[in-house]
């Protein structure tokens, strides 16, 4: 790499037509002649297509015959293209940074398409703010670091016994950490699924039996999570079993704590005994506790409301299947689903809920305006659909309530630094395209934890956070990005500000010194920190203060 | 990547399989091609834009849209003068970048691959297929996506919500005003009074509706109906309701109602969203499935429900109803199944197993997104990673076929 005195910055640029998309509106022998007379700038070309493997050579060819120290391409977005040009750069000996892109296209010739003359000034005012940065450019590099092959699975229900599974099988070492003596989670406690009529134990019992078999995969039942130390690629957890702690080395780690049913206490006449919630039935009918003789379900008890906002997703599906085993045990037992909205969304759910009917399952809508009263041995409601209100024996009342978040997302989100949705379910990266990431890299999410979950949707769940983290795993090293954030620990004075505004979890502060320091294996370089920081400590590479200064000193000389 | 491809060969087993592929002809040489779109600016062949649902035109060489990947542009064979053995060779006249290649076959490549992965998608229910609905009869009754086209700020109408009335009505004036100056030189008066009468009629509408404000969305057109897909589609009740908002912050005047039957919304954050949407934008969400629609002499759609929580048969008259059309296998699905040996549910969903929602019965062969069954794209994006995992295992064991 090339040393570089700001006295002897040779800038190199080259303009490109796009074909005719630059070319056919703007006047490019102004532009060329114009790039000629700037500061430092040693050598001018207009390529046809500085993006086509003609205009790549040219910039390679010219760095070492014009002794190029800095590079500036005009042409369209660095979003599509920079890439390229720095990887042309590196290629011909440049670091990749000292090079700039000015997007006379997207942003000149194509909003100005009828001002040719207005649009070819305004094309020549970004060639000099890209060419007056570049000159202040400095080289930067990206850091390699270490990567522990290995991952860890923080709870131990289906999604996170499909993660350790799936990691295991890929050949990376997993340790399945679960709080309670059993694998299985909430699985254990449900009567039978369908549409198989399967008890749950024999998908426990199989997957359960092929994780113990997986030399790859080390179970820590009786254990907790007690700390989280390092960042992806170099975690440290301490978990404790048994009293004992144990500091697990691991690259990656996901989040598979699952969720729990409400008690709904003071809700309906809940009183676990002629008032129970879907899973107390499911212990009932597995016991093979004899069947009443009339059943009515309540959808939504302690969801959709104000103190709940959410629609738990499961609990429609619940009691339609609780609804067909009972009809299918006593074809004389009558059963009546009160609900606002069935949720019984896809062909397996729509089919059940078909079933259900043929069975002879009665639906009633209630408004949540007037709800159901429950009582001794009956249920009055408003049947909205009839317009009046209607009363029906009941020797069994059962509650549909939502999942919650289990009591201690609260620690695990801090020790992990991801966050929490108003609900306490962990919150993605991104709702739509990163379900199962979290915005933090090395970390990943599934099953309950995220939001209510079928058995087929937490299985597909744990899969997939195991294929996001193996996309970590199956690099040998990683490495920084060039462009990232550092702050000054001189002038640092511990305000915090900039990790209150870091997106990424990637600034820590460290008590001991005062100071706040960036972790430049999750800094993103969005540059938050830089422009919060009131002491004008943090600063980002490549968008330094001087280098964005001496832009706008050229968009206003203009 | 191998777009613009289909798989013709297939065979062998788990660990080993090996694929045929057909790449189609573009006419255009990728490697050279920059998608700068001079060809497609000069190209002198307007045919319908199927992506846009023909509310606008494209031309004989083309890019299906704007950020279609790879990002190249291709020659439509059935339209192209060159191709067709007329003269013309604007496009190649005019690549700088010499990419333009009437003369390309088509080619086949070979892959040998230890696992596969099918994610053939969905296909949006036909409409048609329900009479009583009057979609492609009644212009200002369109599907779900035509209206995402009509509301993206790169569609036909950039985002303002013209009834297709209109949009085709403004093409129509155009015409009628070469027409009627015709006319006016011949000696029939009848011919031009006939325009001009149209002229008047099509004026009105286009002036009168420049921008639909009333509009009704139409849940399970085809889902949860015993005639045609038993099934709920899951993703519907969520579109519907987020056009309805994005219309209302393009107009605030928008006026929209939901007729449904259960509205789904069963996401994370989608009941709060549909919460909101009532309150905030003022969505008014109507119980009840539409019988019939008709139109009045406008051509606004009135709808005709019971509305259930209300208890009256009662009608509606909209600017433009939007269907919630249902999720349907795609057509294709069948041929692939075939070449793959793969079962197919009742629905023509890819069928996989119970405990394992990413295993079809083949081993080694696993399938994601709605070519199993209607999914939202959280739903999908997740599957997706499950099915890279599955093959990945597959992969990474030398072909062994590990179950979930």
């Amino acid at each position: 790499m090339k040393d570089q005195k700001s006295s002897d910055v040779r800038i190199g640029v080259f303009i490109c037509d796009c074909g005719s998309n630059i070319a056919g509106y703007l006047k490019m022998p102004t532009l060329v002649d114009y790039a000629k007379t700037l500061d430092n700038v040693v050598f001018v070309q207009e390529n046809l297509y500085t993006c086509s493997e003609g205009g790549i050579n040219e910039i390679k060819e010219a760095i070492p015959r014009e002794n190029l120290n800095r590079v500036v391409v005009a042409s369209c977005t660095p979003r599509t293209h920079e890439p390229l040009f720095q990887s042309a750069c590196e290629e011909a000996g440049l670091n990749p940074y000292l090079f700039e892109m000015a997007n006379i296209r997207d942003q000149c010739s194509w909003v100005h398409m009828r001002e040719g003359e207005k649009g070819t000034e305004r094309a020549k005012g970004q060639i000099a703010m890209a060419v007056a940065k570049a000159a202040r450019l400095r080289p930067l590099n990206r850091i390699e670091l270490s990567l522990t092959h290995k991952a860890v699975v923080i709870g131990g229900g289906v999604a996170g016994m499909a993660a350790a599974m799936a990691l295991g099988n890929m050949g990376y070492e997993v340790d399945l950490i679960e709080k309670q003596d059993r694998l299985g989670g909430l699985l254990n406690d449900l009567n039978l699924i369908l549409p198989t009529h399967e008890p749950p134990s024999v998908l426990l019992d199989d997957l359960i039996g092929r994780l113990e078999n997986n030399p790859k995969v080390a179970i820590r039942t009786n254990s907790t999570v007690k700390k989280v130390e390092g960042y992806i690629g170099n975690y440290v957890v301490t978990a404790a079993t048994d009293g004992n702690e144990n500091k697990i080395k691991t690259g990656v780690i996901v989040v598979a704590v699952g969720a729990r049913v409400l008690k709904p206490a003071g809700l309906m006449g809940y009183n676990g005994d002629r008032v129970v919630t879907h899973l107390e039935l499911e212990a009932m009918l597995k016991q093979g506790a004899a069947t009443p003789k009339s059943v009515v379900m309540v959808q939504c008890v302690g969801s959709r409301c104000e103190e709940r906002t959410y629609c738990s997703r499961i609990c429609c599906m619940t009691a339609v299947k609780n609804a067909i085993l009972l009809k299918e045990n006593d074809p004389t037992t009558s059963v009546t689903i009160l609900y606002r909205d069935m949720q019984m969304y896809g062909v397996e759910n729509e089919d059940m809920f078909r079933r259900s009917k043929e069975l002879g399952v009665r639906y009633v809508t209630f408004d949540p305006e007037k709800p159901p009263i429950v009582e001794d041995g009956k249920v009055d409601v408003y049947h909205l659909r009839m317009g009046k209100q209607i009363s029906m024996p009941a020797d069994l009342v059962v509650l549909s309530t939502p999942l919650i978040a289990q009591e201690d997302v609260g620690e695990i989100s801090t020790m992990l630094k991801v966050p929490l949705n108003e609900n306490g379910f962990f919150l993605e990266g991104h709702v739509k395209l990163k379900p199962l990431d979290f915005a933090t890299d090395g970390i990943y999410l599934c099953g309950n934890a995220r939001f209510p979950s079928t058995i087929r949707e937490a299985i597909t769940q744990g899969l997939g956070a195991a294929s996001r983290a193996a996309g970590v795993l199956s690099k040998d090293a990683l490495h920084t990005s060039g462009i990232v954030a550092d702050i000054s620990p001189e002038t640092c004075c511990g305000c915090l500000g900039c990790v209150q505004v870091c997106p990424y979890g990637a600034i820590n502060f460290f008590e001991d010194r005062g100071v706040c320091q960036v972790n430049k294996v999750l800094c993103k370089g969005c540059g938050g920190c830089a422009a919060t920081c009131p002491s004008g400590s943090a600063r980002l590479d490549g968008f330094s203060s001087d280098q964005i200064y001496a832009q706008i000193e050229k968009a206003l000389a203009g | 990547m191998l777009a613009y491809s289909e798989v013709t060969e297939f065979s062998g087993q788990v660990g080993d399989f090996k694929v045929k592929v057909r790449k189609r002809p573009r006419y255009v040489d990728q490697s050279r091609c920059t998608a700068c779109g001079a060809c497609a600016e000069k190209c002198p062949t307007k045919v319908p834009n199927e992506f846009n649902f023909g509310l606008d035109d494209r031309k004989a060489i083309y890019k299906d849209y704007a950020q279609g990947i790879p990002s190249v542009y291709t020659i439509d064979p059935e339209n192209c003068r060159v191709l067709k053995g007329q003269k013309c060779g604007v496009c190649a006249k005019v690549c700088q970048a010499k990419a333009v290649d009437y003369d390309q076959k088509e080619s086949f490549v070979d892959l040998n691959v230890a696992a596969v992965i099918v994610s053939t998608g969905y296909e949006l229910f036909d409409a048609t297929q329900i009479p009583e609905y009057g979609y492609g009869k009644l212009p200002n009754v369109i599907s779900s996506l035509e209206m995402e086209r009509l509301l993206s700020a790169g569609g036909p109408t950039k985002g303002h919500l013209s009834r297709p009335s209109t949009v085709r009505g403004e093409v129509r004036l155009k015409d009628l005003a070469k027409l009627i100056k015709k006319a006016e030189k011949s000696e029939d008066p009848t011919e031009l009074e006939a325009l001009q009468a149209e002229q008047k009629r099509v004026e009105h509408q286009v002036h009168k509706y420049h921008t639909a404000k009333k509009l009704g969305f139409i849940q399970c057109v085809g889902s949860r109906d015993f005639r045609f897909h038993k099934y709920c589609s899951s993703y519907c009740c969520m579109h519907s309701i987020k056009e309805a908002i994005i219309a209302k912050e393009h107009e605030p005047a928008t006026e929209s109602f939901v007729f449904y039957m259960d509205l789904r919304t069963v996401g994370k954050g989608f009941e709060e969203y549909k919460v909101r949407g009532a309150k905030v934008s003022g969505l008014q969400y109507v119980r009840g499935r539409i019988a019939e629609i008709a139109q009045d002499e406008d051509l606004n759609p009135v709808v005709r429900y019971e509305d259930t929580e209300q208890r009256k048969v009662t009608t509606m008259t909209l600017d433009m109803v939007i269907l919630a059309n249902a999720c349907s296998a795609s057509r294709g699905i069948v041929k692939v199944a075939d070449l793959l040996g793969l079962d197919l549910d009742d629905n023509n969903f890819v069928r996989t197993h119970p405990n394992r929602p990413l295993d079809t019965n083949v081993p080694g062969i696993f399938t994601c997104g709605c070519a199993q069954g209607p999914l939202d794209i959280p739903e999908s994006v997740a599957q997706a990673s499950s099915a890279a995992a599955r093959a990945a295992e597959t992969v990474m064991t030398g072909g062994q076929a590990l179950a979930v």
